[in-house]
């Protein structure tokens, strides 16, 4: 395999940036990644385990944190094993090979005789030493070359290669969540988050709030309030009875329908790729728009932080997805050295993009200053989780395409209208932290840049089709005037993209009498997408017969960013009453896949969360905040509505891994809306198929 | 002198205050210490909390605990030492489940519905957890795995 050096090695290039050996002797690895129940941890000790030749267990895998492991950005955009991964395996195999040159001169033999397998040194099969024993002469402070020869595919997965989650029977029967962390002496904090985070406090009777049930002290700095609490029921409680008593100047900035206004934008489009002119040749044009409102990350377990701070240096618990990242933030914020922070990341409910839980380690950070010394605990309420958590962005996107004579496109055409997709703490050189806008020195967040190009693009994500269409342009044209806060969600871009582009890709081939599938592996790229589709084509042929009159089946397929993963998607559905998603069948290949059964965890949860967006999931809004209250005003998927799922991986052991855990949402949402179209004849453009966008669609049908 | 509240929690009696409006959430995580139950909304529409009392699943952010006196409760604690409880061990075959938020009221809610039932479907299984949200899309090896549990149970009660 050509060894190209990940980001990661480049910024941190000595081998005791990535791992440490304890006076125990047991090896400790760095990642600066963090498990947000994808599965990470388990993938990166695999691949270590693999390619040191060492039992799992026999290790340990510490994930980021600002005082110990590198740096490595965000944990998203399905990089884990993609950059940090490949990262950890050179520096591995640097070891490894120090490892069996420190062993050679010991024995008075040439290393490459040597072999490491199980944690021993073998020579020619037999059993030498332990590594341990020659563990404490490792130069921590050499440097990872950029050829570092990690293992060959052929050399691969030997041993360790069915492996449980580490994690999860903790998360089952335990308590390993920064919600559960409990401190002698602890104190209990809750914001009182107002319904937008540029309202302004006008009235509270702060004197009342600190006689409420267990209340110790209330923490006001301009719009901030906050209580702190014996408990964190007490907290709660309290937050609540100051945010019904209180009174808020709300921002004059009401926009009642968010998809309405991104429609009626009339400024330019930005060219954000175009590969040959797309007007070139006369002929047909076909053309769909589809919008999707704003959605809720909609953790189960809200967003929560303990923080301390002592002799002015704060220490932070945080489920955050870049723990160096919300410490710059944090500095920003109370204007002191990034050197006097210190976040350390710790289990949370998960998260699929930028949620709360950045913000709630700031209202931890500014509650706790109050309180030299004592540790707080921040776990916000529902309310909070569904009010002043960011939310993934509302968009539009429209695709016109060139068909020619001979029934191929050869030309695509993309414009997107979207809110910034990622408002992360950072982006733009601002904190981006709720409660930073509401304190007195406050400080506001820059417009969103949105997401580089470099790393996939935020609204344009996707927006080029995966396929040979010949000219492609993409123009994107971002609204940053809406009152709501929105940032980055599972996919991005991608997931609306793909259902625009699918769809249209459907409705040419149904016009011209088609098959759908067929169509789509006629304008393949490569033999490796051809492969998953006909490959989904065999999988699916049964179900494509008898089906009623209520039902249909659709086709959705991306590889997402154009670079990572492939994933095609088949499901039936029945519309009845509503849209019953029948049967899924998913093919994707992620290249080589570290564990393949977590590979397919991770789709099938991209499968299940993007059918819940597409049939179900519109956050209410009043023009200024959201009106969900609880998960009755916003109901999301139901153990009784999951389909039966096929998850088929083609695995390719040699080729590199590319990432898994955003290649579905895009694929699964356009094969439901295909599936939909095809049962009922009619395209839902505004996002949610719901049973009410069902008969207004019918209804407008048949006028 | 007033007499004292008692339950029984995973086999050990503890005392109740009598006049306290607390719920039976904040009364296992914060007085008993057992965190496994977990606040998710504490407006019973997300069954994270769910425990079992007197062996039906319920929700500990809508139960005050002084409705508990005299009952017996479980929760996802009673499987830390037991993973070869048909449940636990079919959740970890079937690497049922991601953040694992959800996962221990799932596991009441489901440990409840197959110690009381027999020859449950598939379908009946996913109707009675409609309660349990689970947002990292793990249902479908959720329900595997329980279906493979109540499999086990059926086998072991017709033995």
């Amino acid at each position: 395999m050509k060894n190209q050096v990940p980001k990661p090695l480049l910024d941190y290039p000595k081998l005791g940036d990535w791992l440490k050996v304890t006076p125990e002797k047991k090896l400790v690895f760095f990642s600066g990644r963090v498990e947000l129940g994808q599965g990470n941890i388990t993938a990166l000790l695999m691949m270590i385990s693999d390619e040191l030749g060492i039992e799992p267990e026999k290790i340990s895998l510490q994930t980021a944190r600002t005082d110990m492991t590198p740096n490595e950005g965000f944990t998203a955009g399905s990089m884990s094993i993609v950059h940090g991964g490949q990262s950890l395996r050179s520096a591995v195999a640097t070891l490894r090979q120090q490892i069996l040159n420190i062993s050679a001169s010991r024995l008075g033999v040439d290393a490459i005789e040597l072999d490491l397998s199980s944690g021993q040194i073998l020579q020619k099969g037999s059993f030498c030493f332990s590594i341990d024993e020659v563990l404490d002469q490792i130069d921590l402070s050499s440097e990872i070359p950029a050829g570092a020869k990690i293992k060959e595919p052929s050399q691969r997965w030997v041993q360790f290669r069915e492996i449980d989650r580490v994690d999860l029977v903790e998360r089952m029967t335990g308590a390993p969540f920064v919600h559960d962390m409990i401190e002698e002496g602890m104190l209990f904090g809750a914001p009182v988050h107002p319904a937008n985070m540029y309202s302004k406090l006008l009235n509270l009777d702060v004197i009342a709030l600190s006689k409420r049930p267990g209340v110790i002290k209330v923490v006001q700095d301009g719009s901030f309030v906050g209580v702190l609490a014996t408990s964190q029921r007490f907290a709660l409680e309290a937050a609540e009875w100051a945010r019904e008593k209180s009174e808020w100047k709300e921002i004059d900035r009401k926009i009642e329908n968010p998809i309405s206004h991104l429609m009626s934008q009339s400024h330019d489009f930005e060219i954000v790729s175009e590969t040959g002119d797309v007007n070139k040749n006369s002929g047909e044009w076909y053309e769909l728009t589809v919008s999707r409102p704003y959605i809720f990350h909609g953790s189960i377990g809200p967003a929560a932080a303990v923080a301390k701070w002592e002799n002015e240096k704060l220490t932070v618990w945080t489920h955050s997805q870049g723990v160096f990242q919300l410490r710059d933030a944090l500095a920003g914020v109370f204007e002191t050295a990034e050197e006097n922070i210190t976040v350390i990341h710790k289990a949370g409910s998960g998260c699929y993009g930028h949620n709360g839980a950045d913000d709630a380690a700031l209202d931890a950070a500014i509650l706790a200053k109050e309180v030299e010394g004592i540790p707080v605990k921040v776990v916000w309420s529902r309310y909070d989780e569904f009010h002043a958590a960011p939310m993934g962005a509302a968009m539009s996107t429209k695709s016109r395409a060139h068909l020619d004579q001979d029934g191929y496109i050869t030309a695509f055409d993309v414009e997107v209208t979207s809110v910034p997709h990622s408002s992360r703490p950072g982006t733009g050189g601002t904190p981006n932290l709720r409660s930073a806008v509401l304190i007195k020195n406050s400080k506001l967040p820059a417009k969103s840049p949105d997401v580089p190009a470099i790393r996939g693009g935020g609204a344009e994500r996707n927006a080029v089709p995966s396929y040979e269409f010949g000219p492609v342009r993409v123009k994107k044209r971002l609204v940053h005037d809406l009152p709501f806060r929105a940032s980055a969600l599972r996919s991005l871009g991608a997931y609306n993209n793909v259902i625009v582009n699918e769809g249209l890709i459907d409705e040419i081939a149904h016009r011209n009498g088609e098959d759908p599938l067929a169509f789509r592996i006629k304008h393949c790229v490569d033999d490796r997408s051809k492969e998953l589709l006909l490959r989904l084509d065999s999988e699916t042929k049964r179900y494509k017969e008898n089906l009623k009159e209520s039902q249909g089946w659709g086709v959705g397929y991306a590889r997402y960013k154009g670079i990572s993963g492939l994933c095609a998607v088949f499901v039936n559905v029945t519309v009845d009453e509503g849209v019953v998603v029948d049967n899924v069948v998913s093919v994707s290949d992620v290249g080589e896949a570290i564990s393949p059964d977590g590979v397919k965890n991770q789709i099938e949860g991209g499968i299940v969360q993007s059918i819940s967006w597409t049939l179900k999931e519109a956050v209410k809004t009043d023009g200024l905040s959201t009106t969900v209250d609880s998960w009755f005003d916003y109901p999301i998927i139901k153990f009784s509505e999951i389909p039966s799922l096929n998850t088929i991986l083609i695995e390719r052991p040699s080729e590199k891994p590319l990432g898994a855990a955003e290649i579905s949402q895009g694929p699964a949402g356009a094969a439901v809306s295909n599936a939909v179209r095809h049962a009922l004849g009619v395209r839902i453009t505004e996002l949610p198929i719901t049973r009410e966008a069902i008969i207004n669609s019918l209804l407008s049908n048949e006028i | 002198m007033q007499s004292e509240l008692r339950c029984t929690i995973n086999g050990v009696v503890h005392a109740i205050d009598g006049f306290s409006s607390e719920p039976l959430l904040f009364f296992l995580r914060d007085k008993i210490g057992l965190r496994s139950t977990r606040y998710g909304c504490g407006q019973g529409t997300c069954g994270s909390c769910t425990v079992i009392i007197d062996g039906e699943a319920k929700m500990s952010c809508e139960t005050i605990t002084k409705d508990v006196s005299g009952k017996t409760i479980e929760t996802a604690e009673v499987f830390e030492n037991q993973h070869e409880h048909p449940l636990v061990k079919s959740f970890i075959e079937f690497q049922a489940g991601q953040c694992g938020y959800c996962l221990p009221g799932i596991l009441m809610a489901s440990k409840s519905l197959l110690d009381k039932k027999q020859n449950l479907s598939r379908l009946e299984i996913a109707e009675a957890l409609d309660a349990n949200l689970c947002r990292c899309g793990a249902h479908s090896r959720i329900l595997d795995a329980i279906e493979k549990a109540h499999q086990l149970s059926n086998e072991k009660g017709t033995q």
